[in-house]
């Protein structure tokens, strides 16, 4: 259940400066969330990096030895091509936070669109979109992930579209209560008065005030996708042309790394994994505390 | 008997659903098994393909073909795999009992372990235990599954030597006993069973602790404390009975990301269940298989969501069937 006392009426947008000024006061004060905010920059940072990375670094013509433990060259060691880990990890974080992010804004989208529609318009609609909704719920997610990326074959936009499609119930469902709780306030009920149409009150009053909330639920829905995108990569429905993190591993694996005690083959992408799911979740946690201070969840 | 006369219509719509989906996703994706695949490649003489089409039924309407299906899937006909021929059916239920027990084993003890060490960091909220327990299952959520499974066969079973590395039983060994055949399963699912447990551990300990820190902070608790009932008579009586409502919600909500995890488990493990099917049938894109593990699992998370609801209602006198 979500309870809203006060929702902000003109929306986050509002006098920009001053409420950023606001906000990262009350968010530094939530160290989980500097904590995450700090790994995230990093790991963007990592990527960005990754980009000025000689190809040869990375490409399967590498030329370095292959399955070398760390040195003073390849500081995270090689490989079973012989390419540089720490180069491959760094790659990887520009694919993984790539479709974690796409992804998610993909599910959060769909996500708002059917819940605003079954919040506000209710009765068969709602009764409608909300059994949809159940039965994704009740979807073994992977199965069904994996189902439509082995159907629609493997490829960096499939995966943004089957992981996005996938994973919106959640949303959905935030969504759905908090505009169910918006559209019985006194300020739509004088939109309504004054003659405005169903659109004009979603767009105005709806969705600036179910803003904050969708904001922070996006940031959680981000680490559930990376940690999806890892699963599919290493199952080998991920973009056999790119590297991930998942991709790392399902090639680790297979090329018997876990046999061979390769571990700074097996550990780093793993590791970068956690860390960005963590540091995802702790700013989606510390946005959803200043961001929505009143809401109560039971 | 009132519970599943509101329940099942529900069950029966939700699986007809799947069936529909089912039905319609590998027959219109690209890449499927569909009419364009099957028939239209250019080797084929216009005979061949007409004789294809009627051997298969693709030239009847696809309502026809969906009605078709239907039938077949009643009668438990799941079609004919492309990599091994032999009909999916026969393939899946001998892959159907390793999964529940590899599943059911974790899942069992996730439950009962998640419960107490979450009712112990309700309990003594605050201290070291509480902080560790909830960093533990913060870590937990956030590694995959197959990567910790991964790392458990690089310590225990290549380091250490302690466990086998893929299977149920050792290839090619015959047990004089039935106990040394149990021995051996047990020896092979320890790992698979310990990650996927690890794994779902955290979910468990997390919703127990929140359930339980509310309900502690019950009018009827401080009563019992006023009464001067001792502290695990107010545990086990008062408090836990009422705090196990949100768990029982978790687990129904869990059994899909559950079959996610075996999945992972199996592959890595080499376990010889649905999952590690499901990668082997994605390698070789054995799309009617895929099929029928797609549906199999999705009524097996159906029927025990149905189970799951049934509970909350006898674990729960408040709610109405």
């Amino acid at each position: 259940m979500i309870d809203v006392q006060h929702a902000t009426v003109t929306g986050p947008l509002e006098l920009p400066r001053r409420r950023l000024a606001e906000f990262w006061q009350a968010y530094r004060k939530n160290r989980r969330g500097v904590w995450g905010l700090g790994a995230l920059l990093f790991l963007i940072a990592a990527a960005l990096l990754s980009l000025f990375l000689p190809a040869s670094f990375t490409h399967t013509g590498a030329v370095a030895d292959i399955l070398q433990p760390p040195n003073w060259r390849h500081w995270l060691g090689t490989d079973e091509l012989g390419r540089d880990v720490l180069a491959l990890v760094a790659t990887g974080a520009r694919t993984s936070l790539l479709i974690g992010i796409t992804a998610s804004l993909i599910s959060v989208i769909v996500g708002t669109v059917i819940g605003v529609s079954a919040g506000y318009y209710g009765g068969w609609i709602d009764e409608i979109l909300m059994r949809i909704t159940d039965i994704f719920l009740v979807l073994p997610w992977l199965v069904l992930m994996l189902t439509l990326a082995a159907l629609l074959g493997p490829s960096l936009f499939n995966i943004i579209v089957v992981i996005g499609l996938t994973g919106w119930t959640g949303t959905a469902r935030i969504v759905r209560s908090q505009t169910l709780s918006i559209k019985e306030r006194p300020f739509v009920e004088r939109s309504v008065a004054l003659g405005a149409g169903d659109l004009y009150i979603i767009w105005h009053h709806i969705l600036p005030n179910v803003f904050s909330l969708i904001f922070a639920n996006t940031v959680l829905v981000i680490a559930v996708t990376i940690l999806s995108e890892t699963s599919l990569s290493f199952l080998g429905m991920g973009d056999p042309l790119r590297v991930s993190w998942g991709s790392m591993l399902y090639h680790a694996f297979d090329s018997g790394a876990a046999a061979l005690g390769a571990h700074w083959y097996l550990l780093p992408p793993g590791i970068c994994v956690v860390v960005a799911v963590m540091a995802f979740t702790f700013v989606g946690q510390a946005l959803d505390e200043v961001l929505n201070p009143r809401v109560k969840r039971s | 008997m009132t519970f599943l006369l509101s329940r099942l219509p529900r069950a029966i719509f939700t699986i007809f659903i799947i069936l529909v989906i089912n039905f319609f996703l590998f027959r219109l994706m690209p890449g499927a098994n569909s009419d364009r695949n099957l028939v239209n490649s250019p080797r084929f003489s216009a005979e061949t393909k007409a004789q294809l089409r009627k051997t298969f039924g693709l030239d009847k309407p696809l309502g026809t073909q969906f009605l078709v299906y239907l039938a077949n899937t009643a009668r438990g006909r799941l079609g004919i795999s492309f990599a091994q021929k032999r009909p999916v059916s026969d393939i899946i239920r001998e892959k159907v009992g390793p999964t529940l027990l590899l599943v059911g084993t974790a899942e069992a003890l996730a439950i009962v372990l998640g419960m107490s060490l979450g009712a112990l960091a309700a309990w003594r909220r605050g201290t070291w235990w509480d902080i560790g327990a909830v960093g533990f299952s913060l870590t937990m959520y956030s590694v995959p599954t197959f990567w910790l499974g991964i790392l458990m066969v690089s310590m225990f079973c290549v380091g250490l030597r302690a466990f086998p590395t893929f299977g149920m039983v050792v290839p090619g060994e015959v047990h004089a006993s039935s106990w040394l055949y149990a021995m051996d399963v047990i020896h092979h699912m320890f790992l698979p069973v310990v990650t996927l447990t690890l794994v779902l551990l955290g979910g468990y300990l997390l919703i127990m602790k929140e359930s339980l820190t509310g309900v502690l902070a019950e009018d009827y608790i401080t009563t019992a404390r006023a009464k001067g009932l001792t502290d695990s008579v107010i545990l086990s009586r008062h408090a836990l009975p009422n705090a196990m409502l949100p768990m029982v919600t978790l687990i129904a909500l869990n059994l899909g990301f559950l079959m996610g995890g075996a999945i992972e488990i199996e592959t890595v493990f080499s376990w010889p269940g649905l999952g590690r099917l499901m990668f082997e049938s994605l390698q070789s894109r054995d799309f009617p298989v895929l099929q029928g593990i797609f549906l199999i699992i999705t009524i097996m998370v159906v029927l025990a969501n149905l189970l799951a609801d049934w509970l909350y209602l006898v674990l729960d006198p408040r709610v109405k069937a």
